[in-house]
């Protein structure tokens, strides 16, 4: 009880497996096997599989607030493309003369407008150490103000919800406009290279899943630790009843920030880790729809599990890949019809309809096993 | 009023050091006065039950005590110069002040081992919260307190599955794991058996002295049972104070309450 392992010795098995599977076998497969062969994972696959591991990032993100502390952020997407423009900024820096107006320090866009010099908030970006820090903190100082603010003035439930709808919108409004600075409807696009290295050739691809991978396996192990330290229960208390943990002495407003500050870092590295394997962002990832998906993935999947928002992220994507190319018309119906059933008949999700089925078959095990001696004699 | 007061055996007794003074405490919600002008002194390591109908404000004065209201008017003073009024319900309680709810309120999804782990007195700061492991005295502490409230096969269970006495008992537990000066204690019987009601006075007993306690409680078998100083209140002010058969003898507290 003392020491508290972050998984258990099956846990780790299944988290190295996957692990191995996504940093090792897959890249593998790609980049050694014969093309055309039954082994080889086509290119377009690469970065399809890249793209799921940052959504599951941007998952755990969200079950470690809302499935841990209840906070029930349906703005989660604007963390993700903060983080993804931070990328996009300093990709667009490494085109330099290569774009098609030939301006060595000015984005297409911007000359453009005609504008004839970088604004301020450009400035650093073509260092990739500077847009690496501002992934993470743009999205942790949006996040600490508005927590902060939220948290501290007691809104909470749906009042939260509405907050965070509200500010992805809001966002996605002014980065729409083009004297934003930021490429206005079109947002970021025709990246060159990424530390030195061709974006779109196959093997920065293989790169980029490999450290998506990395960086979903960091997050998941950065979630399970939190969620199993004593501030995770504080957590799961302020869920339960948040009074209670007030008249005993903790501040919810510094434990919901906590959490809410780091599920926003974790979800502006998915998104920076998102945009180079897409090769765009544009206001849409502000959208307020893209945000109500992630708390259908974690639905799902099953919340307050961390490995169900992982699932969930996979299953229902991999199902929005196929259904968008197969029937495009019957997508958002489905994602409603998704929502409605997991929500009335699959309330604790996928990895709970699993937990139960392992429940049950170990216990119609011990029957059999206590019923044996019976038939012997 | 007071020469009556001043006539009863209990009130020449429960006089020491103060510790919990309210003054003149008033506060409404749209007009209705919950409390009106309430005064109210608790001397330091007293035991006192608070009666009055539904209405009376007995909860309203918790609330003002612990932080969760704002009085319009007046003021509470605990110690020698702290004034609650300034403070929120988390800054209260890591006065040592604990509030035990009407309603049991337990981590319903927490084991009965994680609700006193949180409840354990330590550093409530986020990152020493984040940081925090639990050492032999600690785990020594939540034991002892398991065997003292009857749950210590239970530990392992989720606090939810508990019957409404268990839980009761666990919330008494996680207040005292806190190590507070001054507990409050909202009909803290309720649901219980009698056995169990019984073994709850018995404990308040061995708490007071070393603690500070304010009972506030519809039971009057309990309060009997408690057998110390009474204060009633009416429409957010106090009506009586004494012994209970002295304020049971009170015209206007039959009148108000207790002929009912």
């Amino acid at each position: 009880m003392t020491r508290h392992s972050l998984l258990t010795p099956r846990g780790w098995l299944v988290f190295l497996a996957a692990g191995f599977v996504l940093i090792v076998l897959l890249p593998a497969a790609n980049r050694l096997a014969a093309p055309g062969g039954w082994l080889y994972l086509p290119d377009y696959l690469v970065p399809l599989i890249g793209k799921y591991c940052c959504y599951a990032m941007l998952a755990l993100a969200m079950d470690l607030i809302w499935g841990y502390a209840g906070i029930l952020s349906l703005g989660q997407g604007a963390f993700f493309a903060l983080g993804g423009y931070c990328m996009g900024m300093y990709l667009m820096r490494q085109i330099g003369d290569r774009g098609v107006y030939k301006n060595p320090v000015l984005p297409d866009f911007m000359v453009f407008l005609n504008w004839k010099e970088l604004p301020w908030y450009w400035q650093g970006f073509d260092m990739f150490w500077f847009a690496a820090l501002m992934v993470v903190l743009v999205p942790a100082a949006l996040a600490f103000v508005l927590g902060w603010l939220a948290f501290r003035s007691r809104v909470t439930g749906v009042y939260l919800s509405i907050i965070t709808q509200a500010m992805t919108f809001a966002l996605m409004l002014a980065f729409f406009r083009n004297n934003m600075g930021f490429g206005g409807n079109n947002g970021l696009t025709d990246f060159k290279d990424l530390l030195g290295l061709q974006v779109q050739s196959p093997t920065t691809r293989v790169g980029l899943l490999i450290a998506s991978a990395v960086g979903l396996g960091l997050s998941f192990l950065l979630c399970r630790w939190i969620v199993g330290s004593k501030l995770g229960r504080v957590c799961r208390a302020l869920r339960d009843a948040e009074s209670r943990v007030r008249f005993l002495g903790y501040s919810p407003t510094g434990a919901k920030l906590f959490v809410f500050v780091v599920a926003a870092m974790i979800s502006g590295i998915a998104g920076a880790l998102y945009v180079p394997q897409v090769g765009i962002i544009n206001p849409g990832e502000f959208s307020p729809a893209n945000s109500i998906e992630i708390a259908i993935w974690v639905a799902v999947g099953g919340r307050g599990t961390l490995v169900g928002a992982i699932l969930g992220a996979f299953i229902v994507n991999a199902a929005k890949t196929w259904l968008t190319g197969a029937a495009p018309e019957v997508w958002l119906f489905f994602l409603g019809a998704l929502f409605i059933v997991v929500t009335l008949l699959l309330p604790r999700g996928v990895l709970g309809v699993m937990r139960d089925w392992q429940t049950r078959r170990a216990a119609s095990r011990a029957t059999a096993v206590a019923a044996k001696p019976v038939e012997a004699t | 009023m007071n020469a009556i007061a001043l006539a009863d055996p209990i009130a020449d007794t429960a006089m020491g050091d103060t510790l919990l003074y309210l003054e003149d405490v008033t506060v409404s919600f749209d007009g209705f006065k919950a409390l009106n002008a309430l005064s109210l002194a608790i001397g330091k390591g007293e035991m006192r039950t608070v009666i009055g109908p539904n209405g009376a404000g007995k909860t309203t004065m918790m609330d003002v005590i612990t932080g969760k209201t704002r009085p319009d008017t007046g003021r509470v003073q605990f110690g020698d110069r702290i004034d609650l009024t300034r403070l929120d319900e988390a800054a209260v309680a890591n006065l040592g002040i604990g509030r035990k709810f009407q309603k049991p309120t337990v981590f319903e999804n927490l084991t009965v081992f994680e609700n006193l782990e949180l409840a354990l007195k330590t550093s409530r700061g986020t990152f020493a919260t984040l940081m925090a492991r639990l050492d032999g005295t600690a785990l020594r502490k939540i034991d002892e307190m398991l065997a003292l409230i009857g749950l210590g096969g239970h530990k392992a269970r989720s606090a939810g599955a508990l019957s409404h006495g268990q839980k009761q008992w666990l919330e008494i537990g996680m207040l005292l794991l806190a190590e507070p000066q001054l507990l409050l204690l909202d009909e803290p019987v309720a649901g219980m058996t009698d056995i169990e009601t019984e073994q709850t006075a018995k404990l308040f007993k061995e708490l007071a002295g070393s603690h500070t306690l304010v009972v506030v409680e519809h039971d009057m078998q309990f309060v009997r049972e408690l057998g110390v100083r009474v204060t009633v209140l009416h429409e957010g002010s106090v009506l009586a104070e004494g012994s209970l058969d002295h304020v049971q003898k009170n015209q206007r507290v039959v009148d108000v309450y207790l002929g009912r």
